[in-house]
């Protein structure tokens, strides 16, 4: 039996960025001391999403994203049964610093943002680190990893997925949750 | 995406074409590791790699040695000269003694053609060879082929001249699989003694004229003349003198004028200049020399990181 439930629809998701860039602006002003970093390989879809908004609802093009890989950092290498594949890491500015908001879709365990925190020490020491995510899987951390900013909150089962599908990907812009075969 | 199709680095032949590019798209992410301020990652922080060099090398042991170390991994080095095997142990005695103190992979270059076959077959850790004899030099063909898929876009289609003592080289028959296998052409030029007999059935051209092979080629890779390959006092000459070598096989920039070409210039290394190639042009623009050694860190890297991937779910 495979299940589907939408979390957010178009729309919501449209509405749900925009409310979170807003927040950004309250903490950051102007984004002159403070850069995005998506995750790789699904969060840097809504990083890219988060730097238009901004930029639109400021009226600039200053606002700085850089795409961070963690899979050298993971720490279930050579627990699982394929190799992990890595993808581009693509930072062109110095982080040192500077305020860093990490933006991931989904956080789940915690452990990819465990190894983003320490993959981003290789550019550096930013003065302050936060984070950003869509959904937030509430209860199910491993580590103690908690997010600045929320999209949603959703309490799940670890049998259930959390997928913020995008349109250049996926065809759609939504957030589903999926039962997954055991 | 998925594994290397194999547990052990033993030369090109053993590779499919999907192994080969996905050494090389993950070689892609590590040079942008090492190209960061911070050049080090975690990834093989359990594991702990022996390097065993039964013959001499600086570029290669260096350029393993640092890949390792970049990926976080124990290091142990080894070398012949000052070992017990000068006392009479055997190879795999050796790397048995080595393997109790709970090493997981191992890095062999060895003077005899099949040793890391040989091994792998007797010994559980993952192996890569890092040359043996005049048989392969894995690493050396696959760092070869990306730099020139870095430099000219793609391997496919390309025309590669091998140039020089095609008889010794190890990097020659690597580099004639992996090339071959990525859909490029090749030429080994050289003097008649130093071509191996039958090497056309690997499906190469043979040519003896280097001004001819110039003219063909979009690649030019020269290779080292092995004097210490020639008998221990020089007994088997292969040709008369370096000079007569120099002038007939040496690449300069007056035969380059004279054929109007200019291929990128590609040498394994250690160069002797003046001999097969001229110092000027060692340092010129089209050549790669130094990228292909560059490269070379981020392919062992990626070797690495691969092959130890597989490693916990074999047991």
């Amino acid at each position: 039996m495979k299940s589907k439930r939408l979390i957010l629809n178009q729309t919501q998701l449209a509405l749900t960025i925009k409310r979170l860039c807003f927040q950004l602006i309250e903490n950051h002003n102007d984004f002159s001391d403070t850069v995005l970093i998506g995750l790789q390989p699904r969060g840097i879809y809504l990083a890219k999403r988060i730097q238009k908004e901004l930029n639109q609802i400021l009226g600039s093009e200053k606002v700085l994203l850089g795409s961070l890989d963690t899979t050298f950092f993971r720490d279930d290498f050579r627990r699982r049964d394929s190799p992990l594949i890595p993808n581009k890491t693509r930072i062109d500015f110095i982080i040192e610093d500077k305020k860093v908001v990490l933006i991931d879709d989904v956080l789940y365990t915690g452990r990819t943002i465990r190894s983003g925190l320490d993959a981003m020490l290789a550019y550096g020491r930013p003065k302050l680190v936060e984070l950003l995510v869509l959904v937030d899987r509430r209860f199910s951390r491993h580590l103690p990893i908690e997010p600045n900013y929320v999209g949603e909150t959703v309490d799940s089962v670890d049998s259930e997925r959390i997928e913020a599908q995008w349109e250049e990907v996926d065809g759609k812009n939504q957030v589903i949750l999926k039962e997954i075969k055991q | 995406m998925g594994a290397l199709s194999t547990k052990h680095l033993l030369g090109i032949k053993q590779l499919n074409q999907a192994d080969i590019e996905l050494i090389f798209s993950t070689a892609d992410n590590f040079k942008e590791v090492i190209n960061r301020p911070i050049k080090k990652v975690p990834s093989l922080r359990d594991i702990t790699i022996a390097n065993l060099f039964f013959e001499n090398s600086t570029r290669t042991k260096l350029s393993f040695e640092l890949a390792e170390k970049r990926l976080s991994a124990d290091v142990v080095n080894f070398s012949a000269a000052a070992s017990s095997v000068s006392k009479g142990e055997t190879l795999i005695d050796t790397v048995n003694n080595i393997l109790a103190m709970k090493v997981d992979m191992v890095v062999m270059r060895h003077p005899n053609p099949g040793a890391p076959i040989f091994l792998s077959k007797h010994i559980k850790a993952n192996i890569i060879n890092a040359g043996d004899g005049a048989h392969e030099h894995p690493t050396q063909a696959l760092l070869d082929a990306y730099s020139i898929r870095e430099k000219l876009g793609d391997v496919k289609g390309k025309r590669v001249a091998i140039v020089g003592d095609i008889l010794h080289s190890r990097v020659a028959l690597s580099n004639i699989y992996c090339l071959q296998k990525l859909g490029a052409e090749v030429m080994v030029c050289g003097p008649p003694t130093l071509i191996p007999k039958h090497i056309q059935s690997l499906g190469v051209k043979v040519e003896f004229s280097l001004d001819k092979a110039l003219e063909w080629s979009d690649i030019c890779m020269m290779l080292r003349i092995q004097l210490e390959r020639q008998g221990s006092d020089r007994s088997v000459k292969y040709f008369p003198s370096l000079r007569e070598y120099h002038q007939l096989y040496g690449l300069t920039s007056e035969r380059l004028k004279k054929v109007k070409r200019s291929p990128v210039i590609m040498h394994p290394g250690p160069i002797n200049r003046g001999v097969e190639i001229s110092s000027e042009l060692a340092d010129s623009e089209n050549s790669i020399i130094l990228n292909q050694v560059e490269n070379g860190v981020a392919i062992r890297m990626a070797v690495l990181y691969l092959l130890a991937s597989e490693h916990e779910n074999e047991e």
